[in-house]
């Protein structure tokens, strides 16, 4: 809509000036929206206190006697309601975090796979992406559990890969690194060969726009974040015990476990997302011209450098927004978890504890609120992003 | 035009589907008027409220709620069933979306004085228990340490489980689903060793599995579950017509009354007992604002508490759970009729 | 002197036309690509043959109990006796001809719309959106004109999958284009109470949004007063969808030249009549493909019903699958769901790609 308003004879009457009349309107609007607002609060308030539903965010202290199946941080049934808020944003966090990484993979595979000039990749990647992105996540979450993990050995018929990793329909069962004394050196080696690939970074780049001559930064980068660590790690003597799995009683004990509820959910999540990944991929790399490759070429570039130099930074300007849009999404899927029972935030805080403690408003307004944060946090970084990359134009 | 349309769907839509009765104080009215009881069940529990392939409901809670059908209008059909999960149950109750709850729900001081609601009586005598498979070997609950034990989540069977577990000092693994059909659904798979619910829930979940037999409930009961319908607070006089329904049932019961002899014993009964149940003698059904055959009707539709309890839960069912607690007090249960006189 | 008589072309090489010039050129250009069609072909090979075998050649068709199914290939007897609980859930079997005269009449009221030279299209579309949900519901839940009340807890399956999906979409419409028109408002009130209110929805999990419809919207209304959970479970989809909707139809608003405003305001119009004459009819024209695709996602995120207890069609085959007599068989179930709504998007999605390229030309400005 044009915001330029015509102008209007001094004489109009005072209804008939727009401005006058966007106040009458937007007071209006206030006035409804207040009232409509009020009367929510004002029934909730009596409805609450009608039924004798307790109030307030006492209840967060209070002790939650239930057990949760999975958690990062120490938690068991004596902890608080609170605390469950934060296992279950943890375990939400978690899984987010994993999808990501396995979805955009995967769907960079298979987006570059979509434009093969190999007719059979190319069509089983097509066959790929129209399946998955076709079939409700739910059903496809529900299936990886139900009808897949479920039928894995039991404990006692586990399968076994040496003697560190087991699995079993309870999960995958690996062996834990335990540091022990004299491990936070390779640590400390790890972080300082990140700060040096920057810096070396830095330097390489300033000296290509000096004299153009190029530096394998990429190299040298993996080499002092990889490498110095591991030597640091193998002459401080390998401090690194293993824990391992050991089957005892009803189950094995000891190590890290993958249960089946996150693996299911984070195959099912990184599938599904992988299928719209892919297709961004293949419209982002399509929406650079072939003219730009052509020119790339006549400038003498081989294949790879047009690649990185060239077609891969113009179509990341269109790739990126998209992509993070799907971030967005998977981390909002993630809360289907409830269906298998991954306790996630939505199934541990706004399933259980909202349960236990029947303060519906309470738990679902803080449910609510994490995932309106990131989405915000998200949406301004995009502003910022597309900001920056935007393309200049003379 | 479109706009019109529009606006008419959705005034027929809400004046369909929006129930409203003004008066929260008044359901035994508001019930009165529209002619038929809506009652909250379990979304399908073998034995308590289950429907069948066409859609009817059959159960011991869902014979409580034809039971107060049939005392408030003599038919125990004008039932309508609203199936709720564990999360809804008492909003729903709360809300006035349901008349009555009868849902295999414990009764508990918290929610008898927190949640706005009332118990209106015990239908059945319940206590947690666990299901294991039988070539696990295990024989008692005590031997269930570092097990992965199947649970219903938002249940006070979560919380009994995480004290029993404490106070003996064992841990576990918590494997916790939103529907009582999933925690057998994993249980079946494997996914935990043990299953735990209140005992008879396990007798019924158990019928879900492939092989029943495979599996048996442990002896340990580690929780008291009296089970009964709940109605909103401060509603004395339908709370009185619901907690009625049930004495009248297990009085029946008491006095040998069942539906099959009911009429024979309205015509050639003399005990001064029987006559005031059936609404020959007495208080009658005055003091309820009810018919006077309202015992009767629900003795003659429904059957006494006995009947009720072996059709859908006891030997006459597919649960085969013996009355134990839930028999007549005379016998050693814990049933007892408040005298109808 | 000889005239210069030229020779015809020599066809092309055999090896680069025809199939094996296909081939060559598709499959075995280069070493690594010989090398990924070779792992492609036997991929194929390891997976395809079984899932045939499975699914079609030594799967069990016929039949009312599990002890037909003895091949030892996918059991769909499974499917076929579930039927039709699938389709439509518990509604009663005397008046499952309501359903299908409403599908019938659904089916007959689309087709003139696939036809070309059919004139009214805009008047039928509006009436498809408007009027027949008014029919539908008067069939579906009965009470009146002598049909019986069916209760809506009797409605499920794929009946009840559609139900949520159309009523989700038809309401969100209306609420979407004013939001959309709000959000490019230049009142700051109205411009920011829109902005606050399709982010709040965009921002949060359908999820929490149907938990919210079913545990806290009771607690909103007045005491005594109460929805049905059918209702209020679509209320929170409409909102839901609304704000989705309004950054659709924004898009489309963005998209309409500014001269259009200018000239509408040259007329003389005011802002109704030239949001309603000019803008929004051919606003809303550029986004049917991104209507579509709303409903699209729409239509798979109905789904999530089943996790506050209401029986769609993924949520009939999982408590289906549950039944003591049919354990095992959740592979069918969900594959067959699977099917159905793989059908329904796929169709749904290549219907809006083919409605895109057609409005593209039709709409060309350079």
């Amino acid at each position: 809509m044009a915001s330029e308003q015509p102008s209007v004879p001094a004489k109009a009457k005072l209804w008939n000036r727009p401005g006058f009349r966007a106040l009458v309107f937007q007071v209006l609007l206030v006035a409804v929206l207040l009232y409509f607002g009020l009367t929510i609060l004002g029934n909730t308030l009596h409805n609450l206190e009608q039924r004798g539903i307790s109030t307030g965010f006492g209840f967060l202290n209070n002790e939650a006697g239930f057990g949760i199946v999975m958690s990062l941080i120490e938690f068991n049934e004596s902890h608080t309601f609170g605390r469950t808020f934060l296992v279950g944003l943890l375990n939400t966090v978690l899984v987010s975090f994993l999808g990501i990484i396995l979805a955009t993979i995967l769907g960079f595979l298979i987006g570059v796979a979509r434009l093969s000039r190999n007719w059979i990749v190319s069509r089983l990647a097509a066959v790929y992406i129209e399946t998955f992105r076709n079939i409700p996540l739910l059903l496809q979450i529900l299936f990886w559990y139900f009808a897949v993990l479920a039928q894995l050995p039991r404990p006692k018929q586990s399968i076994g890969i040496g003697e560190t990793v087991f699995l079993n329909n309870r999960g995958l069962y690996m062996g834990a690194p335990v540091p022990e004394a004299g491990f936070s050196m390779t640590i400390a080696a790890f972080f300082i060969g990140i700060i040096a690939t920057f810096f070396i970074a830095r330097w390489a780049h300033k000296r290509q726009d000096a004299t153009g001559k190029q530096f394998h930064t990429v190299w040298a980068g993996i080499g002092l974040i990889i490498g110095l660590p591991a030597v640091v790690f193998l002459f401080s003597g390998t401090p690194l015990a293993w824990d391992l799995p050991v089957l005892k009683g009803f189950n094995f004990k000891g190590g890290m476990v993958i249960i089946p509820e996150l693996a299911a959910l984070l195959l099912a999540l990184s599938i599904y997302t992988a299928s719209f990944i892919a297709e961004i991929v293949r419209s982002g790399i399509l929406s650079v011209s072939h003219g730009q490759t052509e020119a790339a070429h006549a400038l003498g570039l081989r294949n790879a450098p047009t690649l990185r130099l060239i077609i891969i930074p113009q179509a990341m300007r269109v790739i990126i927004p998209q992509l993070t849009s799907q971030y967005l999404n998977l981390t909002k899927n993630s809360s289907l978890a409830t269906a298998v029972g991954y306790p996630d935030l939505v199934a541990v805080f706004a399933g259980t504890t909202l349960n236990q403690t029947g303060q519906a408003v309470e738990v679902i307004a803080m449910t609510m609120a994490v995932y309106l944060t990131l989405s915000l946090l998200i949406s301004f970084y995009m502003n910022w992003y597309n900001k920056r990359k935007q393309l200049v134009e003379r | 035009m479109m706009k019109k349309n529009y606006l008419a769907v959705a005034a027929i839509a809400s004046a369909v589907l929006i129930s409203s009765n003004a008066n929260a104080g008044t359901t035994f009215d508001a019930v009165k008027k529209k002619g038929f009881v809506q009652c909250g069940v379990t979304t399908g529990l073998t034995g308590f409220s289950a429907p069948d392939d066409k859609g009817n409901w059959t159960g011991i809670d869902v014979d409580g709620c034809r039971a107060v059908a049939a005392a408030v209008f003599g038919d125990a059909k004008a039932v309508k069933f609203t199936p709720l999960t564990a999360k809804e149950r008492f909003t729903a109750l709360q809300s006035g979306e349901i008349d009555m709850l009868s849902r295999n729900t414990t009764w508990t001081l918290t929610r008898d004085s927190s949640l706005g609601i009332s118990f209106a009586g015990v239908n059945y005598y319940d206590g947690q228990g666990f299901l294991v498979n039988k070539d696990l070997g295990v024989k008692s609950a005590t031997e269930l340490d570092g097990a992965a034990v199947c649970i219903q989540a938002g249940t006070t069977t979560e919380l009994n489980l995480a004290d029993y577990f404490r106070a003996k000092g064992m841990s576990y693994t918590p494997v916790t689903y939103d529907k009582s059909e999933e925690t057998v659904k994993a249980f079946e798979a494997g996914r935990c060793d043990v299953l735990t619910s209140d005992q008879s829930q396990l007798y019924a979940l158990r019928l879900k599995l492939k092989s029943p037999e495979a599996a048996g409930v442990l002896p340990e009961v580690i929780s008291k579950e009296p089970l009964g319908p709940v109605v909103r607070q401060g509603d004395d006089a339908w709370f009185k017509v619901v907690r009625w329904s049930l004495i009248a049932q297990v009085n029946a019961e008491e006095l040998g009354v069942t539906s099959a002899n009911i009429d024979d014993m309205k015509k050639n009964s003399t005990d001064p007992n029987v006559k005031r149940l059936i609404g020959l003698d007495g208080i009658k059904g005055e003091g309820l604002n009810l018919d006077d055959a309202w015992a009767y009707n629900i003795v003659k539709q429904v059957g006494n508490y006995g009947e009720m309890f072996e059709r859908n839960v006891g030997m006459d069912s597919p649960l085969k759970i013996a009355r134990g607690l839930n028999d007549l007090w005379t016998r050693g249960g814990l049933q007892y009729g408040t005298p109808i006189r | 002197m000889s005239k210069f008589v030229p020779q015809p072309d020599l066809p092309a090489p055999i090896t680069n036309v025809g199939v094996i010039g296909w081939l060559r050129n598709n499959l075995f250009p280069s070493p690594l690509d010989t090398a990924m069609t070779l792992a492609a072909l036997y991929f194929l090979y390891l997976y395809v043959p079984p899932l045939f075998d499975w699914a079609i050649f030594s799967a069990d068709w016929f039949g009312d109990s599990r002890d037909a199914c003895t091949s030892g290939g996918a059991c769909w007897v499974f499917v076929s006796v579930r039927f039709k609980q699938f389709m439509v859930g518990l509604y009663p079997d005397a008046e499952v001809w309501r359903v299908s005269t409403a599908a019938v009449l659904f089916v007959a009221l689309m087709i003139p719309m696939f036809i070309k030279g059919f004139k009214h299209k805009a008047w039928l579309g509006a009436f498809i959106l408007f009027g027949f949900p008014f029919i539908a519901f008067i069939l579906f839940s009965g009470g009146s004109f002598g049909l019986e009340l069916v209760e809506t807890n009797m409605w499920g399956g794929l009946f009840l999958t559609l139900v949520l999906s159309f009523v989700g979409i038809v309401a969100a419409l209306p609420l979407g284009i004013l939001l959309a028109l709000g959000r490019r408002s230049s009142m700051p009130i109205v411009k920011s109470v829109c902005v606050v209110f399709i982010e709040f929805w965009r921002g949060v999990p359908l999820i929490t949004v149907l938990f919210m419809s079913s545990v806290m919207l009771p607690l909103f209304l007045p005491e005594g007063m109460n929805f049905d959970k059918l209702l209020r479970a679509m209320i929170g989809i409409v909102l839901f969808q609304s704000a989705y909707m309004a950054e659709v139809v924004r898009s489309g608003l963005q998209a309409i030249p500014k001269g259009q405003y200018e000239a509408a305001k040259a007329l003389g119009l005011s802002y109704w009549q030239s949001m309603g004459l000019i803008i929004l009819p051919q606003a809303l024209k550029l986004v049917i493909p991104g209507i579509v695709n709303t409903f699209i996602a729409l239509f798979k995120d109905t789904t999530l019903v089943l996790i506050i207890g209401l029986f769609d069609l993924l949520s009939m085959i999982q408590s289906a699958s549950q039944d003591a007599k049919w354990l095992g068989f959740e592979i069918e179930g969900y594959v067959f769901a699977a099917l159905i709504f793989w059908v329904f998007c796929f169709g749904m999605s290549r219907y809006s790609m083919s409605l895109e390229r057609k409005l593209e030309t039709s709409h060309a400005r350079n």
